[in-house]
C-alpha cells in the first residue's frame, strides 16, 4: 500500500517538503537536501534539531527530556529527528550554537 | 615506568532512552555480549577480548549521556593513596560499596572539575568467557557485529578542562600525549591523556556545558574492521557522524556514529604507542581540522556542538 505523504512547510521559507507517514521530519529534510536544519545524532539525544510545530498533527518518539521538557512538549516543541507527521505540518526550526540555517538555492 | 597505579579504563555507565533498542545496538551491531540484567534494570555488557566481567553498563533514563567512567587501579594501597590525595586536593570522595555493581569490589567516586563523575576500583570478577589463557585461541567467543575488542576510551566535554587535566596528571599519574591549543592565547582547547602505552585513555575538550559525553570508543582490530563496521552501519541504517577516516591526533582510524539514544560511539583502530618520556605533541587550533579528521582536514559542524 502506498504510504501517505504529507506536506511540510517551514516558517520563513516558501518551498515545501514531502514527508511520508512514519518518516522522521529530519530524515525527510536531510534526504531532500531542502533546508539545512542542524543535524546531530538523529536519535533524540543531542537536541540540535529542535523545532516547534505551529500547525498540524504529529506523533513523537523518545527524546532526551533535557532538550524538550514535558512543559515544552505540551507547547508543541519537539526534535525533528523524533517527530513523525500525521497530517500536513507547519513548523519553525530553532538554530543552536548560532549556526546559520542555509537553504538550497 | 611499568604500568602501575591506574591501569586502564575499566567501564562506563551510559544512559539510554530505550533499553530494547540499546541492546540491539550494543550487542548485535557493536558485538558486545550481555553479561547480566539486574533487578534495578541496568544491563551489563562486555567485549569478547576483555578478561573482566563487564565494561559497559546501560541504564534506561529519559536523558541520554554518561553517568560515569571508571578506571581500574592495581591494588588497594594505590586506591587508598588516590583517595587520600583526591581529598587533599579539595574534592569530595564518595565510597561505593562492593557489590553495587555485580562482581565489582569497593569503588571510590569523585566529580572532576568538568562535572564528570569518575570511579576508581581494584577488584572485578573475571569473566568465564574472556580471552583463553591455556594454549589460547584468538578468541573464545566468536566475534560478532563490528567485532569490538574492548572498551577503549571516552572523550568528554566540559568547562574547566585544566582542572580535570591537572587532577588526572598530578594525582592519578596520567601523561599528556597531545593537546590542541589556541594559536594566540595558548589556551588548551583539547587534551589527550594516557595512563598506559596507548595514545589516549581519556580525552577532554573545553566546552560551555559541564558533564557532557562526546563519545564512548571501542577498539577494533584494523582498517579492514573499520570498513566492516561501516558496512554494518549502512546495512542497519545506523546514524553515522563521520568516517571511515583517520585522526591526526593519535593517528587512529575511526568512525563516529550514534547509538539509538544519540550517544556518540566510535570504532577505533591503530594509533601509536605512547611512552611517558615522549614529548607532548601540540596542534595549533588553526590546524584543528587535520588534528581531528586527518583526511577531511576540517571539522564537521557536529564535532564541537553535538554531545549528550
Amino acid at each position: 500500500m502506498e504510504k501517505e505523504k504529507f506536506q511540510i512547510s517551514i516558517k520563513g521559507l516558501d518551498e515545501k517538503i514531502i514527508c511520508e507517514e512514519d518518516e522522521a521530519l529530519l530524515t525527510a529534510l536531510e534526504k531532500q537536501g531542502f533546508a539545512k536544519i542542524p543535524v546531530g545524532c538523529r536519535k533524540g539525544g543531542c537536541g540540535i534539531c529542535k523545532i516547534k510545530i505551529l500547525e498540524g498533527e504529529f506523533k513523537i518518539g523518545k527524546m532526551s527530556i533535557k532538550h524538550v521538557s514535558l512543559a515544552e512538549r505540551k507547547m508543541n516543541f519537539s526534535l525533528a529527528c523524533k517527530t513523525f507527521p500525521k497530517s500536513d505540518l507547519r513548523l519553525e526550526i530553532f538554530k543552536k550554537n548560532n549556526k546559520v540555517i542555509t537553504i538550497r538555492a | 615506568m611499568a604500568i602501575k597505579g591506574v591501569l586502564r579504563p575499566g567501564f562506563a555507565q551510559v544512559r539510554v532512552l530505550d533499553m530494547k533498542e540499546a541492546i540491539i545496538h550494543y550487542r548485535d551491531r557493536i558485538g558486545l555480549t550481555v553479561v547480566s540484567t539486574e533487578a534495578d534494570g541496568r544491563v551489563y555488557l562486555k567485549a569478547y577480548d576483555e578478561f573482566d566481567r563487564h565494561s559497559i553498563i546501560l541504564r534506561e533514563c529519559d536523558e541520554a549521556g554518561i553517568d560515569y567512567m571508571s578506571f581500574k587501579v592495581d591494588n588497594e594501597e594505590s586506591l587508598n593513596h588516590y583517595e587520600e590525595q583526591i581529598r587533599k586536593a579539595g574534592f569530595d570522595v564518595t565510597p561505593v560499596e562492593a557489590g553495587e555493581q555485580p562482581g565489582v569490589g569497593r569503588r571510590i567516586h569523585f566529580t572532576a572539575p568538568t562535572g564528570h563523575r569518575f570511579d576508581l576500583y581494584v577488584q572485578m570478577e573475571l569473566s568465564n568467557n574472556g580471552p583463553m589463557t591455556n594454549n589460547p585461541d584468538v578468541s573464545q567467543l566468536d566475534p560478532t557485529g563490528m567485532k569490538a575488542i574492548r572498551f577503549d576510551h571516552c572523550l568528554l566535554y566540559g568547562r574547566d578542562l585544566d582542572g580535570t587535566q591537572n587532577l588526572f596528571v598530578d594525582i592519578l599519574g596520567f601523561s599528556v600525549s597531545e593537546q590542541v591549543i589556541d594559536d594566540d592565547t595558548g589556551m588548551v582547547i583539547a587534551t589527550f591523556l594516557t595512563c598506559s602505552n596507548k595514545a589516549h585513555d581519556l580525552a577532554l575538550v573545553r566546552h560551555d556545558e559541564d558533564g557532557k559525553l562526546h563519545h564512548v570508543s571501542f577498539l577494533v582490530e584494523d582498517w579492514s574492521a573499520i570498513r566492516d563496521a561501516a558496512d554494518i552501519m549502512t546495512r542497519y541504517d545506523i546514524s553515522r557522524d563521520i568516517g571511515p577516516t583517520r585522526h591526526g591526533i593519535t593517528r587512529g582510524q575511526t568512525i563516529y556514529f550514534f547509538d539509538p539514544s544519540g550517544n556518540r560511539n566510535e570504532v577505533f583502530a591503530g594509533g601509536y604507542h605512547f611512552y611517558p618520556d615522549n614529548p607532548v605533541r601540540i596542534w595549533q587550533a588553526s590546524s584543528v581540522g587535520k588534528a581531528i579528521f586527518y583526511y577531511e582536514r576540517e571539522l564537521n559542524d557536529r564535532f564541537m556542538t553535538v554531545v549528550t
